[in-house]
């Protein structure tokens, strides 16, 4: 996940811990990147859903906060 | 299934289910536990809760490789929300996970007690309800809070019996027997049994269906609970469906009086 060109990176929290992206990635290509099956997972930045749908499409911005969350054991 | 024991199924929104025990899947040793004991409940809807995922590298299998979507019904929770906001964002990750438009709409007071808000539950049932989700809504056993919710088109309307997880069972009969006359959609009592008893009690006083999970996962055997509280179920179903007798103060002899030799003249 560490970028060292900071001219090519993005700074952002997932999962509430700060990293560095590579500039332009998308959710999509985030997910991939970070080895995280699509199907048991959904995304929000900024509090707001991004649908997967549109995930090819969302390029990660500078400073946005995204949560990757799945579904586990509850009541 | 005897005719005699025939029963319709639990109809909650787009929803229908044939068993009227409805389990979660929190608190088990592993996944294949889980698994098992889903199956053995009988239980054809399943409740899960929407977390972080895990970003390590080491990931192990996800607890829905452990459900089969044909088989069961998964209903996401928004347990561990505390606003209203908060609740309707993790409905909408559910969704976008699920496909599907069933939520259980849980908005806490506080961690202490982990009773619902009332207030909180009412915001957040009308924003989800505007969203085209089946909101089947965790409330206090408030006859009246029922009917409001109702009103803003939930679902299923799902009193705790007494706080999460606390083993106390159905605390106020008469709440809910109210509850009952007073709402159209599925009473299913969430949160608060401890053991089989507490929901043959919740079935017989006409609950639509019962919603547990600590009560099977946190017993010494959980597997055999699993089939206690699908017998429970199934034994307070029928025995609300077939009319219990009136309570009387005094005995009322099962035997025939007439013909008894005690008594008579010798």
């Amino acid at each position: 996940m560490q970028h060292n060109d900071s001219d090519l990176a993005v700074r952002c929290t997932v999962n509430g811990a700060e990293t560095c992206v590579p500039a332009g990635i998308t959710i999509a290509g985030l997910l991939e990147q970070m080895r995280l099956r699509p199907e048991i997972v959904a995304v929000e930045v900024n509090a707001r859903l991004v649908p997967r749908a549109t995930w090819s499409a969302r390029a990660v911005q500078a400073n946005e906060r995204i949560e990757i969350v799945t579904l586990v054991g509850g009541g | 299934m005897m005719d005699h024991e025939a029963d319709t199924p639990l109809v909650v929104g787009d929803t229908v289910l044939r068993s009227r025990l409805l389990v979660g899947t929190g608190k088990y040793k592993d996944l294949e536990e889980t698994r098992r004991a889903l199956e053995i409940s009988g239980s054809d809807c399943v409740t899960v809760a929407v977390r972080r995922v895990n970003l390590d590298a080491s990931k192990g299998p996800s607890l829905l490789d452990a459900i089969d979507r044909t088989k069961y019904q998964i209903l996401p929770n928004t347990a561990g929300c505390f606003d209203a906001s908060s609740a309707v964002r993790t409905a909408e990750l559910a969704r976008d996970v699920l496909g599907t438009k069933l939520v259980k709409l849980e908005v806490l007071g506080d961690e202490k007690t982990l009773l619902p808000d009332p207030i909180g539950t009412l915001e957040a049932t009308k924003e989800l309800v505007s969203q085209g989700f089946d909101v089947m809504v965790y409330c206090s056993d408030d006859p009246r809070l029922g009917v409001r919710l109702q009103e803003l088109g939930a679902k299923s309307v799902m009193p705790a019996g007494s706080p999460i997880g606390s083993g106390q069972g159905v605390l106020n009969h008469n709440a809910l027997r109210i509850l009952l006359e007073l709402v159209s959609v599925p009473v299913i009592v969430d949160a608060g049994v401890g053991t089989a008893s507490d929901v043959a009690i919740a079935m017989e006083l006409g609950a639509h269906g019962v919603l547990l999970n600590t009560a099977i996962a946190g017993a010494r055997e959980p597997l055999r609970m699993a089939a206690a509280m699908r017998d429970a179920c199934r034994a307070g179903r029928n025995a609300y469906l077939a009319g219990r007798i009136e309570k009387k103060l005094y005995a009322h002899a099962s035997s025939p009086m007439a013909g008894r030799i005690a008594g008579a003249q010798l």
